[in-house]
């Protein structure tokens, strides 16, 4: 008989515990768990800007009177709500052109000049990466309301703010990218007769290329989502972006038309993320030096 | 003597040159400017703010203002000791969360790990203001949730969600702030080495022990670096709050300084407030940075 309940035993609890092969069924159900609830909300805010009602609690059936259907309140229709996505996409790209090219150029700078000045410039840079963003906005928004600038709250504004938000992204995958691929190269130009400015064009901006892409693609993608720096920056509803409208009306009892603004958002950030993504790829192929996997370019690396 | 292999820093500084400029103009002087308004003056009249920018006129009235009334039992001592607590708790819960997430995606996932990673990077993605509506929608009164709850309509549930309830203050800031949690432990939890947690199980570790003692402990500056990244957006989080409580009940150090900005005459106190968490969280930040430096130096 005791042979048997300790064989039950072993077959029981504690000998799956034991079990030095059982698959992590526990950690797994968390995960699952845990991308069910940081994804689903999000679908089912999704799947109601396709409501055909007013409602965004009640299912009444699938259409896209919200997208351009409705004559008045529709994206399509409403002035009020293109123009955001308008602003949206426009300061992405402007920001995007004048962060990447910014940061990629200071990151080599500080990378190769030894000495305190830059040294200093790269903690000034990291602290940009990692203040809270509100101290930066109102610290901006005191700048251009106080002092006599070329030029006011607005577009320009934003792209200021946003820029210097942004300029650590490429700054730091660059620079990680440096490091891994090694002076070597670049020596091995310069010894076969390039100069320095040669060999930086020709040898060591191709091999930085995917880092820069990447970082290209992820600014542009966070600064579509941005709210903070744009919503202190804006100056009236003209040149408030989607991420403002979100929050000035979600309480106020909005239609889905939130909803589908929202999601064409989405659909903005999500295409420009896998094309990007698709686009790295290709670029890392035949690259061993770095991982051409989506945590590479993410910068997880 | 060989050739020099440091050739002259003219290139490097024309190459930094602009972006050190950029920051210098754009990010170290603007904190120069709530400086001189915090202990500038305002005009009588319009009870707009003028700063001061000679430092030997400043006058630290507005910043005494506010530095009076922190303590306990002060106006703005609730909002202060709220933004510690709601930011500790969600905190703790994002880790909770994110550290068995990050282990089993980096290590245990086999095949899968390539669609988890995406879905784990996904939100970053998602507006952070499409991720609070979502759930705006799901906590109205006559929601998903208050549906669920009340088993198709079994029971009589109907909880105000989003009107000042702390819980879910609490629980939107982990909700909004967990993705910067999981992706940088994704990454030290995949650099861990696994060659140490076989020799720690040879030697005789039981599984529990051989986490507590090798892997906690040699994760312990990514976990530190997570939580820093978490924690220091959230100290300035203000909308989070708005969107799910809208309630002075439930306000943070983030809603007093967007209140401020906003109200006429207040400037001052915004600058100050602005002055107060950049104190709080410039440890932090060193700290952060200085495990970056580091970090930097191993690789090189």
């Amino acid at each position: 008989m005791s042979v048997l309940t300790s064989a039950k035993e072993i077959r029981g609890p504690v000998g799956w515990y034991r079990d030095p092969w059982r698959k992590p069924r526990v950690l797994a159900g968390i995960t699952i768990a845990y991308l069910v609830w940081s994804l689903l909300p999000v679908l089912i805010a999704v799947m109601f800007s396709f409501n055909d009602g007013r409602s965004r609690t009640n299912w009444q059936g699938f259409s896209f009177r919200w997208y351009w259907g409705d004559q008045s309140r529709s994206v399509w229709h409403d002035a009020s709500l293109h123009t955001a996505l308008f602003q949206t996409l426009k300061l992405g790209l402007l920001a995007t052109l004048v962060t990447v090219p910014l940061g990629v150029l200071f990151a080599i700078g500080i990378d190769r000049w030894r000495g305190r000045l830059p040294a200093g410039a790269n903690v000034l840079m990291l602290i940009s990466f990692v203040i809270p963003e509100v101290l930066l906005a109102v610290a901006l928004l005191f700048v251009v309301t106080s002092l006599a600038l070329p030029f006011g709250l607005g577009t320009s504004a934003q792209v200021v703010g946003l820029v210097t938000y942004q300029i650590a992204y490429p700054a730091v995958l660059v620079r990680a990218r440096l490091a891994t691929i090694g002076r070597q190269y670049e020596e091995a130009a310069m010894d076969l007769g390039a100069s320095q400015v040669e060999s930086l064009r020709r040898v060591t901006l191709p091999m930085l290329m995917p880092a820069i892409f990447a970082s290209t693609v992820l600014v542009f993608a966070d600064v579509i989502d941005d709210f903070v720096l744009v919503r202190y920056l804006s100056n009236g509803s003209a040149t408030e972006p989607v991420s403002v409208k979100i929050y000035n009306t979600a309480r106020a009892a909005p239609t889905p038309a939130l909803n589908a603004l929202a999601t064409l958002l989405l659909i903005a950030a999500f295409a420009a993320v896998v094309i990007g993504y698709l686009i790295f790829r290709r670029m890392t192929r035949n690259d061993e030096t770095s991982g051409s996997g989506i945590a590479a370019f993410a910068g997880e690396t | 003597m060989p050739r020099s292999r440091e050739p002259s820093n003219r290139l490097w500084t024309v190459l930094a040159a602009p972006g050190i400029g950029w920051l210098l103009l754009f990010f170290l002087a603007p904190l120069y400017v709530v400086l001189a308004i915090v202990f500038g003056q305002r005009d009588p009249l319009f009870r707009t703010a003028v700063p001061v920018w000679n430092p030997l006129q400043w006058d630290p009235t507005q910043f005494t203002y506010v530095l009076t009334r922190i303590g306990p039992g002060e106006v703005y001592f609730p909002a202060l000791a709220r933004t510690v607590v709601y930011v500790g708790l969600a905190s703790i819960l994002c880790l909770c969360i994110a550290f068995p997430v990050a282990y089993y995606v980096s290590r245990l996932a086999g095949r899968w790990q390539g669609l988890l990673i995406a879905l784990l990077i996904a939100p970053f993605w998602i507006s952070y203001m499409m991720r609070m509506l979502a759930w705006v929608n799901l906590l109205q009164n006559d929601g998903l949730v208050n549906k669920i709850l009340s088993f198709g309509g079994l029971f009589d549930v109907n909880v105000d969600w989003l009107t000042g309830q702390p819980v879910v203050v609490v629980l939107g800031l982990a909700y909004g702030y967990v993705p910067y949690m999981v992706l940088p432990l994704y990454a030290g939890l995949d650099r861990l080495s696994q060659s140490m947690l076989e020799a720690s199980r040879d030697l005789g570790a039981s599984r529990v022990s051989s986490f507590l003692r090798v892997t906690l402990p040699m994760c312990r500056p990514t976990m530190l670096a997570a939580v820093l990244l978490t924690c220091l957006p959230m100290l300035g989080d203000y909308f989070t709050n708005d969107l799910l409580s809208a309630s002075p009940k439930t306000a943070m150090v983030g809603n007093l300084i967007n209140d401020s900005v906003q109200a006429p005459g207040q400037t001052g106190q915004a600058g100050a407030f602005v002055m107060l968490v950049l104190v709080a969280t410039v440890l932090p930040m060193i700290y952060y940075v200085r495990v970056t430096l580091r970090g930097d130096e191993v690789r090189t």
